[in-house]
């Protein structure tokens, strides 16, 4: 297994950013179905600066989806505000791009280096021989080299995710929006995934709003940690996590973090109305 | 705890304890890693000819039957049938007659589809859209095309106009309400990533909709087709001579008149050929090339 660039990862931060690329104030999402109106999210606030690799954590239902997809700009929020690069957020665009959790995010009818390269074309913001360029190399950085010429359906899950991951980077999107990108793989696939993420990060310093319930993944992959309650979700507390690493994952510093969260987690949450 | 008797009266099982070990290195992978099948395998995977094996039964089936039979004007010989294709397709016009047929087909299948398209993306774009063509497609897709007939003739006259109006009927609600149905199946994350990459409205349509919802409109396009196919004749059979030229409908009810049994039986094996062909070599073809390429439709 290719160990990630330690030293990089676990830097104690020395800041080039003071303001946040993306920035949640007092934000509630709701849901109007036929019989009801949901709340998926109330009363969220949090800043996101260039370099974070900022995790949304909480149980299944506590409105993370709800939150990655506002700040996607398919969700508008019923209070609040949010902004990227101190502009509100109204729709959605190629300065935010979007991992899913399903294999189905790619586009079946074209293969794998076209799938990458198709929203560079639309984006138009390089020359053509630019796009298949770049396209090329994003698709080597997530080791797929030999899958350009194949079709999304030859391909497993983590490969499928990896193409995703790939074309979602080559974008260079203010903020990457991850949303359990590695929830349906199996446990030796996501180990793997989650490495190769941080190694990527380690070469783009990109921006990453990453959605998951595991804590275990939240600790390993995050440099900050947003801990919700459970539904609708709320802040319950915002945890650095940037000083650990794969091969913490032992450590009793480690297990100690987890165990702060998985309590804050198990726990009533002192402001919520109803108290559970 | 109650113990559940074993019911082989075995004693209970445990695997004895043994020895571990560890490979030195990877095992080189062998070069037999992908190969392609052998050709006898490669042609009975294919479909085409799997099909053209039942014709071959069928045929035989129908010859033995003629003979024992003997009765040319109820049941002529498929020998004798394809000698009266090739004679009348030589020389008693019969090919005029398929080129006339094909030509209205075209016309109505073509304005079916666009008239089905341009519903279809009122459909999925507004909300009211959508209603009308629920509606609509309810009201006119059970309604055999064939019955709008007398209607036609009374709007159009007899000849082309009324054919081209009842094969437009006949394609066009199976051709929307599949392309409809294909498109509000498109997965919102794959409908998400498009808008992502700054499509919408048209281009959504045009870009993700459409190719995601390749298969049923595919399916869509095929049943039309088939519609269109039977109601043209049918419609031919009822009234087929419009300026001066029938199609092939008219020239298998001519023959019927004439008891010319085996060009009536010529008649219909080139409907069956040409559906057939449609079918199985153009449609197949398309779906070869895309929605099974990728993945879309197994079989
Ligand atoms: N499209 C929707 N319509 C109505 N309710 C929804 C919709 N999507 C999510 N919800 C509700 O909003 C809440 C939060 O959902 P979601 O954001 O998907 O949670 P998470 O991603 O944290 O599991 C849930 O109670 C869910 O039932
Ligand atoms: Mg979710």
């Amino acid at each position: 297994m290719n160990m990630i660039n330690q030293p990089q990862i676990k830097q104690a931060y020395t800041a080039t950013d003071t303001k946040p690329v993306l920035s949640l104030k007092n934000v509630t999402l709701r849901y109007r179905t036929d019989a009801s109106i949901v709340t998926a999210a109330y009363d969220v606030s949090f800043d996101v600066y260039r370099g974070d690799r900022f995790i949304l954590l909480g149980a299944s239902g506590c409105g993370k989806s709800s939150l990655l997809k506002a700040v996607g700009g398919f969700l508008a929020p019923v209070a609040g505000e949010i902004r990227l690069d101190g502009k509100i957020i109204d729709a959605p665009g190629p300065d935010r791009m979007m991992v899913f959790q399903e294999f189905d995010q790619l586009l079946p009818w074209k293969t794998i280096l076209e799938n990458v390269a198709y929203p560079m074309q639309k984006a138009k913001r390089w020359s053509a021989a630019e796009v298949r360029d770049r396209a090329r190399v994003f698709t080597a950085k997530v080791g797929l080299e030999k899958f350009g010429d194949a079709y999304p359906h030859t391909l497993s899950g983590g490969m499928k995710q990896r193409v995703a991951i790939a074309r979602a980077m080559a974008m260079e999107p203010k903020i990457l929006l991850m949303d359990e990108p590695f929830a349906a793989l199996d446990a030796l696939t996501r180990r793997k995934m989650q490495d190769d993420l941080l190694e990527l990060w380690s070469g783009t310093h990109s921006t990453i709003l990453f959605v998951t319930h595991s804590i275990e993944e939240a600790v390993i992959v995050g440099s900050r940690i947003l801990v919700l309650t459970p539904h609708p979700g709320q802040v319950r507390a915002e945890i650095n996590s940037h000083q650990f690493a794969f091969s913490d994952m032992g450590s009793t510093e480690f297990g100690g973090l987890c165990g702060r969260i998985h309590h804050m987690l198990f726990t009533p949450c002192p402001r919520h109305p109803k108290g559970h | 705890m109650t113990v559940i008797e074993q019911t082989t009266g075995l004693p209970l099982a445990l695997p004895p304890v043994r020895g571990e070990f560890e490979l030195p290195s990877v095992i080189e992978p062998s070069a037999d890693v992908e190969r392609p099948l052998p050709l006898h395998e490669r042609i009975l995977q294919s479909t085409v000819f799997r099909r053209l094996v039942v014709v071959a039964v069928l045929a035989a089936v129908w010859e033995g039957y003629a003979t024992w039979l003997d009765n040319p004007l109820m049941m002529p010989r498929l020998s004798d049938v394809v000698v009266a294709l090739v004679s009348s397709l030589v020389s008693g016009g019969l090919f005029a007659r398929i080129l006339m047929t094909m030509k209205v087909l075209v016309i109505g299948y073509a304005v079916g589809i666009a008239a089905a398209a341009a519903i279809t993306i009122l459909a999925s774009t507004t909300r009211f859209g959508s209603d009308v063509l629920s509606t609509l497609t309810s009201m006119f897709n059970p309604l055999p095309a064939v019955a709008l007939l007398p209607l036609a003739l009374l709007w159009f006259g007899l000849g082309m106009g009324s054919l081209v109006f009842v094969i437009v009927n006949s394609v066009l609600w199976a051709v929307a309400l599949s392309t409809h149905t294909g498109f509000q199946s498109v997965s919102e994350t794959l409908r998400m990533a498009g808008r992502c990459f700054g499509l919408k409205g048209l281009s959504l349509v045009a870009e993700i909709l459409i190719p995601a919802a390749l298969p049923s409109i595919l399916a869509g396009l095929k049943i039309g087709w088939a519609f269109a196919w039977r109601t043209l004749i049918a419609a031919e059979l009822v009234f087929g001579v419009s300026s001066g030229q029938g199609g092939l409908g008219w020239f298998i009810y001519e023959n019927r008149n004439n008891l010319e049994t085996a060009n009536v039986f010529a008649g219909l094996l080139c409907v069956i050929l040409i559906g057939l062909f449609v079918e199985s070599v153009i449609f197949r073809t398309i779906e070869r090339r895309t929605v099974r390429r990728w993945g879309m439709q197994k079989f």
